[in-house]
């Protein structure tokens, strides 16, 4: 298990999670043009696939597949632990 | 030289002449039997002298896992240029086909990921300039 801080270490993987933000269920292909034309961002199909393998198991990531299709969706509630941890707070003068 | 006929591998050849035909709107121009399949082409109708498209069976070994990793990523194994990608996804929809990706700006494209019923990914890009 990846722990979440790790998982956001990685701008690519903070661009990922922007870019699935955009849209439940993305293919592959569809996340490397968008890194590649929003981001210019080029890394390896590969590489990309292992971004969301450590998403996928620090808990921010969903995977389904259905068909012949696999689909990427995020999910944000493992980043609450965050705002729980630290959560905002006014700083006196 | 130019390029005459491309192959795309296809599970069911009477499934694929059906959507490339009345999904599609491409017109068969070969249709003849070689033993257990069919030696099948289907060509832009508006564009007879054009590239053909072979909806070949998955006969060699290989193919069946090269196109099922390729569909697993959403990757398509060709493009088909459209005048407007959005009238043709919400067609497609309307009519119960599958997109993997709806139509998305990229560039100097619009593009879009259709399923071909028979077990690949087509883009639909539309030129945008």
């Amino acid at each position: 298990m990846t722990d979440i801080y790790k998982a956001l270490a990685d701008e690519t993987r903070r661009v990922l999670l922007d870019e699935l933000l955009g849209r439940d269920e993305q293919t592959l292909f569809e996340l490397c043009m968008k890194l590649a034309m929003n981001h210019d961002l080029t890394p390896t199909r590969q590489a990309v696939s292992q971004h969301l393998g450590v998403l996928e198991e620090a808990g921010l990531v969903r995977t389904e597949r259905r068909g012949r299709y696999k689909f990427h969706t995020v999910d944000t509630t493992p980043l609450s632990q965050i705002s729980e941890r630290w959560p905002s707070r006014e700083v006196q003068p | 030289m130019k390029l005459q006929t491309i192959s795309i591998f296809v599970d069911d050849q009477h499934r694929a002449v059906d959507f490339y035909t009345s999904r599609l709107g491409f017109s068969v121009t070969a249709d003849i039997p070689m033993g257990e399949h069919r030696w099948l082409t289907v060509v832009d109708p508006t564009r007879p002298d054009g590239t053909q498209i072979s909806l070949e069976p998955k006969g060699h070994p290989a193919v069946r896992p090269f196109t099922e990793a390729l569909a697993a990523d959403g990757i398509p194994f060709c493009v088909l240029g459209v005048d407007d990608v959005h009238n043709e996804y919400d067609r497609l929809v309307a009519l119960g086909e599958t997109f993997t990706q709806p139509p998305t700006p990229m560039g100097p494209v619009i593009v879009a990921v259709l399923d071909d019923t028979c077990g690949n990914l087509l883009q639909l890009a539309q030129w945008v300039g």
